[in-house]
């Protein structure tokens, strides 16, 4: 009798099992994490970027900044196929959604590589970083992207911790004319006035400066940007 | 006192010959041009709606899309009524140019007297934008417009849609929207070598000139690209983006967003009756394209279960309304391969429509499989289960691995 029981305790058991586990197998979780694949499978789960120069992190940036990358994808200010071919479908507020979510993470950094550069190009990509070039009208990075290069909120993205590969990648197009913004670019104004040499010195610079303790964004208004910008308000 | 009399006198007059009044009128033809998504080709990305300048490749050039906003100058702001239903019933310009048939005359040509002036009413009642038309770049000799007359003569049959008594109102409403302003047969058909669509069989499906995807059979019967999908499923995806038989993507997510997502419920499921009354068609012409394909199918297995069954089932059933089936999707049967190597590669958003605002998404594979591999993984999903559709090869692969979305 007892053996009798406790096999039919074991049958119910097992009953309720298989029944929990066909319940559970066709339910896909309602979250958004699970939505963007698409996102996370270059940028990372929580946007910590790919192991490569052209994925970059998207952890911390600010939400407007990041926002406005998609809608500049999405309206053809921006080019780079395959993330124009990922927000077509969008809808302003489901890319607002998905920038608030990356936005929010905070994910460790990782050192990034970057080339062996001259005494002299070390020092000129310092000069710009810090200084800027005011002879050729070119304002010292850290006048709008913070004095820590974290950025500021909502609107100005850091500039720490990105590769080489990236940060370079994105001054040339803004000279060849495939990432532009609304008017007054004032990005790609400041491009037009750098050199070859200048934008690979600054890029290597800003690759190799160490994470500082808060990396995080500065609050709204903590600059006063030298130039009239349009993503700024312009 | 005269006035009132005028003023009667008028109604009544207006009354008799059923004259619409301007707002109703200009809703209308908001809507029809919502049905005939006019706004798709003629707003470029980031541009006024409908002031045109979006260019649209062609195999024989590239054509911008003109201004429709009624500015004098640049836009429709000359035109009469007349013109307007010459243009769309009849291909003929303001000038009396004959217009390229990229502007799809060849469908519009069944949309009725009434409707065009609707649509005509709404185009003249939206903000004047001043946007110059910038001229076709188009190969030699298609640059000679002269050209089009021949085209005209072997390839354009002039006529409003005739309304077929032995049908039920919906499927001619249905017949209607799909042959008019729906203009489905421009891309859901194969085009000839001078660019003119296959009617005959109607809606048989084509790769899409240029931007390289393939729009499916549209029939819904045996050996039908819908075979399987129900009136609802039909309307689900015209609706939502998503159905339980699969999910618009590419060209047709475009559509979706922009079209078919705004019609009613009664025009969606006019059309869908009509899609299901489509001939039945032979079995496809599959051509097997990789040599080694049974070891092919045999790794992609393997990939399959690695990389695609967490999400698509390892039945190929798909996952709830979040993941689409792809045991008996015509977008991974279809003959060419293409949807099916494209959507590994560059993954995307199903489109984010009213009824789905948080679609869910599939990753990009162009970075994480080689070619071998890709190729490998859509020749498994073209045959297992209930599929029997022909092999890709990783030489087919590679020949979209740059063209995310065309």
């Amino acid at each position: 009798m007892r053996r009798l029981l406790s096999r039919f305790a074991a049958a119910a058991i097992a009953c309720f099992a298989i029944s929990v586990g066909a319940e559970d197998a066709p339910t896909v979780p309602d979250t958004l994490l699970q939505r963007i694949a698409a996102c996370t499978s270059c940028h990372g789960v929580h946007g910590e970027g790919g192991d490569n120069g052209f994925n970059p992190r998207l952890a911390g940036k600010p939400a407007g900044y990041l926002h406005r990358q998609m809608q500049d994808f999405q309206k053809g200010l921006r080019h780079y196929p395959i993330m124009e071919y990922t927000v077509a479908p969008l809808s302003d507020e489901y890319m607002r959604e998905i920038a608030d979510y990356f936005a929010a993470q905070q994910v460790p950094y990782t050192k990034q590589p970057a080339p062996a550069m001259s005494p002299q190009a070390t020092a000129r990509g310092e000069e710009l970083v810090t200084r800027g070039d005011p002879a050729r009208g070119v304002p010292a990075c850290m006048a709008c992207h913070g004095a820590n290069l974290t950025g500021v909120q909502p609107d100005i993205p850091g500039l720490v911790n990105l590769p080489y590969d990236y940060i370079s990648a994105q001054l040339g197009s803004w000279r060849t004319n495939t990432r532009n913004t609304i008017a007054p670019d004032c990005m790609a104004t400041i491009v037009s006035r750098l050199s070859d040499a200048d934008i690979s010195a600054v890029s290597a610079w800003l690759a190799t400066r160490p994470v500082p303790a808060d990396a995080h964004a500065e609050v709204a208004g903590s600059v006063t940007p030298p130039m009239r910008c349009g993503v700024l308000g312009g | 006192m005269t006035l009132t009399i005028r003023l009667i006198a008028f109604l009544a007059l207006a009354f008799a010959t059923g004259v619409v009044p301007a707002s109703d009128l200009v809703e209308r033809g908001r809507y029809l041009t919502l049905a005939g998504d006019c706004a798709s080709c003629h707003t470029t990305r980031g541009g006024a709606p409908f002031s045109g300048g979006r260019v649209i490749g062609t195999p024989f050039g590239a054509i911008p899309a003109p201004n429709l906003t009624p500015d004098r100058d640049t836009g429709l702001g000359a035109w009469s009524a007349d013109d307007f239903y010459r243009a769309m019933h009849n291909g003929k310009g303001h000038d009396d140019r004959s217009l390229y048939p990229v502007f799809p005359f060849t469908s519009y040509t069944k949309v009725t007297r009434a409707d065009t002036d609707a649509i005509f009413a709404y185009l003249k009642s939206l903000p004047p934008v001043k946007r110059a038309s910038i001229e076709p770049i188009l190969r030699w000799p298609y640059s000679m417009r002269s050209l089009i007359a021949s085209w005209r003569l072997l390839y354009f049959d002039e006529g409003e849609f005739v309304h077929d008594p032995k049908r039920s109102a919906a499927w001619n409403r249905g017949a209607y929207l799909v042959q008019g302003l729906g203009h489905c047969n421009e891309c859901h058909a194969n085009r000839n070598a001078f660019g003119a669509m296959v009617s005959e069989p109607y809606l048989a499906g084509g790769i899409i000139p240029v931007q390289n995807w393939y729009a499916p059979d549209l029939s819904m019967g045996p050996n039908g690209g819908l075979a399987g999908w129900s009136e609802a499923d039909v309307v689900a995806l015209l609706k939502t983006g998503r159905s339980a038989k699969g999910t618009a993507f590419g060209p047709m997510a475009e559509v979706v967003l922009q079209s078919t997502q705004h019609l009613t419920d009664d025009d969606l499921a006019a059309m869908a009756t009509y899609l299901r009354s489509l001939p039945e068609r032979d079995p496809p012409a599959q051509r097997e394209s990789a040599a080694n394909a049974r070891d092919l199918a045999r790794t992609g297995q393997k990939v399959y279960v690695e990389q695609c069954a967490d999400c698509h089932g390892v039945d190929g059933h798909g996952k709830g309304d979040a993941y689409p089936p792809l045991d008996l999707n015509a977008s991974v049967t279809e003959p060419t391969g293409i949807n099916a190597i494209r959507m590994v590669l560059s993954g995307g958003f199903a489109p984010a429509t009213r009824d789905n605002p948080r679609p869910y998404s599939m990753p990009p594979f162009s970075q994480k499989l080689s070619d071998d591999d890709a190729a490998a993984v859509v020749t498994y999903i073209r045959q297992a289960w209930s599929n029997k559709a022909a092999s890709v090869s990783p030489n087919d692969v590679r020949a979209y691995k740059s063209t995310p979305g065309g």
